[in-house]
């Protein structure tokens, strides 16, 4: 009896020992490439900045942490509240949920759409949302320069329709951003919508409609909450990566309306502050973390889920 | 109810789905479009030439740009493609153990971080390593991007796995078959779509990437993602059409083929 | 199996990509983007078979901070000089004696005993320019020769103006402009400066490189930014016309140096001594447009070269430009804070 649970254990230990071996390729290329460079990074956080980049090893400060939100005033060396700093915070944030506004109202309607197909068509409509969603990100971003231009297409389309005078601009504002991010995340949103929408259990809604409710009544009390799962995992797929964008306020921000992503690359590159630019990296983590945790808390709650 | 009550159908929903395909669309047929412009500009039609594909075959930076790229793509979709097999099979068809979850948040540890944090920590550490080392070669680039291609290849795999059960696997082990060989004439055959979606999904991925290559990168090692980003500050001419129109047909190929393989059925 | 198909794959593009490499050597070369003349390296590759690589960037700060990291991969480099010295003194560059090279007979002797490296034993001359203002005369016709341009522009520029994102051009026009000198530590000045720059950035649409072909797309119709882009940019937009600030304009020289830890030293060096060749040296400046450091160049140069308004000061003007002398450490310390919260 007890040699054969001796036995069982011994083949159990056996099994995970070797479960560990089989994933320990993977776990060790992400350690030294993904996730081992984020402790580095953190240590260099709380190192004196070097004169030309890099960090002064081992003599360790707090004037990276400090400056992620306080400033010396230049003049007077009074303590402030960076307001540049927060600035860019806030119209991270900002961009950021308006870029998930946006991506819901239009994905939304086009996630309902594709789910309300017939099972064929809806494999194709898929497909095309799928395509954008695999083509490049720069590629796209450019494509939307192209687009948003002076001499773009929306303005000479505009201006043949003689509907504006002079070109608007929209390269180089806060709008052209916002227009781009919409653009590259929109595959985003549509694609966890569609995927709780395909699964809405249609005779709820009939239900409704029995019980004569108006259209829009069923979408808001019927629908929208047993899709509510989708309506978040979208929100945060968009939210994130919207935060650390980079190449998109890149291309369309002109250097000038800087998002985190921007504001991080400075202080690696013209800026030479490594440890400011590492401890704005980590807030960046750590809001996008919080982030991650209201999504998990959401998504995991009983009664969440429809049915 | 009259039965042509449709209850599936909202109002103005489909008219903002369409807007919404026209808008995706759109800036990519732009895009594809001015490639085939016979003058040099973006906005005004001249005629149809295919001027601007040959400037780009032509153009030595270019074809490095694409061959790195490409090189890149297949040893580091490859590597992760093996290594995330392995992991899932360690991850799946279990009892839940010790450090199981551990696994899971690890592996999909690079999908939760920004890019651009990945990217300026492993241009610390990276920096550092190819100063002590003297080493300064793509194994960096392919290193980094085998770690974040790892979660996307282990995706499809694991999926696949989990819809497996082990019927056959362990009328193999019955019949005596050792483990290696129950596993190359059992387990990896029904497995093979979830790889080779895997593999490409990982492919697409790091061909795609611009950001950690751009941090990661030594002199001389554009990728053809990081080579239109310093284009695209300056000149920009329908060369650039020309380059993305390949690079976007490429991703349409892969993605239709990787389409196809998930959806076959074992 | 398939592995091994694979596998082979994987081979041949390792193949692929070492099949780039084929040449003799190979030559790395950072340096500013849009700033290297194509033909000139290819004709250097076919005269010493050698494989030039030419990465740009876009500061100095950049290329500065990427060097400094290490593992950059790079043999030459081409710092401005206001920088040099930094390069120098953090000991990044090789001392690779460029004037026992054989070319350097060529090398004007203006450019020869320069504050930022004496007697050229690090760098030979690339190119020298001037930052001045760029304005599209079909938006605004007034006066071009002044900084107010962009720190008070007149009302039709507004929002139409970029301004080279280089903080000791921007911070030079700006001390002038509010009647300071250059390394003025007096807050009472930096203070006007800041307030200054703080008021006009609003005004500007971008703080970016690259405004030639902004220029022709009408994207832009001002710019703070350098003679050579603008003369291309009139090239593609007839209406572009080049302003000298009569407050005070900054010379600039790029050398190309060596770095201390190239790995292709020799081809390095053919390099620097191939450039100080007039008629490469010709090349460069057709290219980029800016004048050379290299005597007899200009007769290998393009006619329209020889009296183009952005390459010829005024003589009212000519003593408005100088060369800008590093700062003591603590004086480029606030200029710094300064330019940081400008830029954000």
């Amino acid at each position: 009896m007890l040699s054969a649970r001796e036995a069982a254990e011994n083949a159990r230990r056996q099994d995970v020992r070797n479960r560990w071996l089989l994933s320990a390729p993977s776990l060790l290329i992400i350690f030294f490439a993904a996730v081992g460079p984020l402790f580095v990074m953190l240590l260099y956080s709380v190192m004196a900045k070097g004169d030309y980049g890099d960090v002064k090893l081992w003599q360790f400060s707090a004037d990276g942490w400090f400056g992620v939100f306080f400033q010396r005033d230049i003049f007077d060396d009074t303590l402030a509240l960076n307001d540049a700093h927060v600035a860019i915070f806030a119209r991270s944030v900002k961009l950021s949920l308006a870029t998930t506004l946006i991506t819901l109202l239009l994905g939304f309607p086009t996630a309902y759409f594709i789910a309300t197909r017939s099972e064929r068509s809806r494999e194709i409509w898929l497909f095309l949302i799928t395509i954008p969603f695999w083509t490049n990100l720069l590629i796209r971003t450019y494509a939307m320069q192209e687009v948003i231009r002076n001499e773009g297409v929306i303005n000479t389309a505009l201006l043949k329709l003689g509907l504006i005078s002079a070109p608007v601009q929209m390269m180089y504002t806060d709008m052209g951003i916002l227009f781009g991010m919409a653009y590259v995340y929109l595959p985003l949103m549509v694609l966890p919508l569609y995927a709780s929408m395909e699964r809405l259990d249609f005779r709820l809604v009939e239900a409704g409609y029995d019980l004569y409710a108006t259209r829009l009544k069923v979408l808001w009390r019927i629908i929208i909450p047993m899709v509510k799962p989708g309506i978040i995992a979208g929100s945060i797929l968009v939210f994130i990566p919207s935060l650390g964008a980079y190449v998109t306020p890149r291309v369309l921000g002109g250097g000038k309306n800087m998002m985190l992503g921007n504001l991080i690359e400075l202080q690696f590159g013209q800026g030479r502050n490594w440890p400011l630019g590492a401890a704005i990296s980590i807030t960046l983590m750590a809001i996008v973390m919080v982030a991650l945790l209201f999504y998990v808390r959401n998504a995991s709650r009983p009664g969440a889920r429809h049915g | 109810m009259a039965s042509h009550f449709d209850v599936k159908r909202q109002r103005g929903f489909a008219a903002v789905a369409m807007v919404c395909f026209f808008l995706l669309y759109l800036p990519i047929a732009t895009l594809v479009v001015f490639a085939f412009n016979a003058g040099s500009s973006l906005a005004v039609w001249e005629g149809v030439s295919l001027t601007w594909f040959m400037a780009a075959w032509n153009n030595s930076a270019v074809q490095e740009a694409a061959a790195r790229s490409f090189a890149i793509a297949v040893i580091a979709a490859t590597i992760a493609t093996a290594a995330a097999t392995m992991a899932a099979l360690a991850t799946t068809r279990t009892e839940p153990y010790r450090g199981l979850t551990f696994k899971y948040a690890f592996i999909n540890q690079p999908l939760m971080v920004p890019e651009i944090v990945t990217a300026v920590a492993l241009l610390i550490v990276f920096s550092r390593i190819k100063a002590w080392t003297g080493y300064s070669g793509l194994g960096f680039i392919v290193a980094a991007h085998t770690a974040f291609c790892i979660p996307f290849a282990y995706l499809p795999i694991r999926a696949r796995l989990e819809n497996m059960d082990l019927t056959l696997e362990r009328a193999a082990a019955d019949l005596y078959a050792t483990p290696w060989r129950a596993f190359r004439r059992v387990t990896l055959p029904l497995l093979w779509p979830g790889i080779l979606a895997g593999f490409m999904l990982a492919f697409v991925i790091s061909l795609d990437d611009v950001v950690i290559t751009e941090f990661v990168k030594s002199g001389g090692q554009d990728t053809l993602p990081t080579y239109m980003l310093g284009q695209l500050r300056r000149i920009v001419t329908p060369e650039i059409n020309a380059i993305s129109t390949i690079f976007l047909a490429i991703s349409v190929l892969v993605v239709t083929l990787f389409f196809f393989i998930s959806r076959r059925k074992v | 199996m398939k592995f091994k198909l694979t596998a082979a794959l994987a081979g041949l593009a390792m193949l692929v990509g070492a099949g780039a490499a084929h040449a003799d050597g190979e030559l790395n070369i950072f340096n500013w983007g849009n700033y290297t003349s194509p033909d000139m390296i290819k004709k250097f590759e076919d005269k010493y078979k050698v494989k030039v690589t030419i990465t740009d960037y876009d500061a100095n700060d950049t290329a500065l901070a990427k060097v400094r990291a290490g593992g950059h991969g790079f043999d030459i480099v081409v710092p401005s000089a206001n920088y040099m010295p930094i390069w120098i003194k953090e000991g990044l560059l090789l001392e690779s004696r460029p004037d026992q090279m054989e070319n350097f007979k060529n090398v004007d002797e203006r450019w020869v005993n320069v504050d930022w490296d004496p007697g050229r034993h690090y760098s030979v001359p690339w190119q020298w320019g001037l930052t001045g203002i760029i304005v599209d005369t079909s938006v605004y016709k007034g006066d071009v020769n002044t900084s107010s341009i962009f720190l008070d522009p007149p009302a039709e520029l507004v929002g139409k103006i970029n301004v080279a994102p280089e903080m000791n051009d921007v911070m030079y026009a700006t001390i002038r402009y509010v009647g300071g000198e250059w390394c003025t530590a007096d807050k009472e000045v930096l203070k006007k400066v800041r307030d200054k720059l703080v008021e006009a950035k609003p005004k500007w649409i971008a703080m970016d490189y690259g405004v030639i072909e902004k220029f022709a797309s009408r994207d832009f119709a001002a710019a703070y930014y350098w003679n050579g882009a603008a003369m291309r940019a009139r090239a593609q937009n007839p209406a572009v016309k080049f302003g000298y600030p009569k407050e005070g304009f900054p010379y600039f020289m790029d050398s190309a140096a060596i770095l201390k830890d190239a790995k292709n030293v020799e081809n390095a060096k053919l390099f620097l001594n191939f450039i100080m060749d007039p008629e490469n040296a010709a090349m460069i400046s057709s290219f980029a447009r800016y004048a050379n450091g290299i005597k007899g160049s200009d007769k290998f140069m393009p006619a329209d070269m020889k009296d183009a308004p952005e390459l010829i000061v005024p003589k009212d003007l000519e003593a408005a430009g100088r060369f800008l002398k590093p700062c003591p450490p603590e004086v480029t310390d606030i200029y710094t804070k300064i330019w940081t919260e400008v830029l954000k």
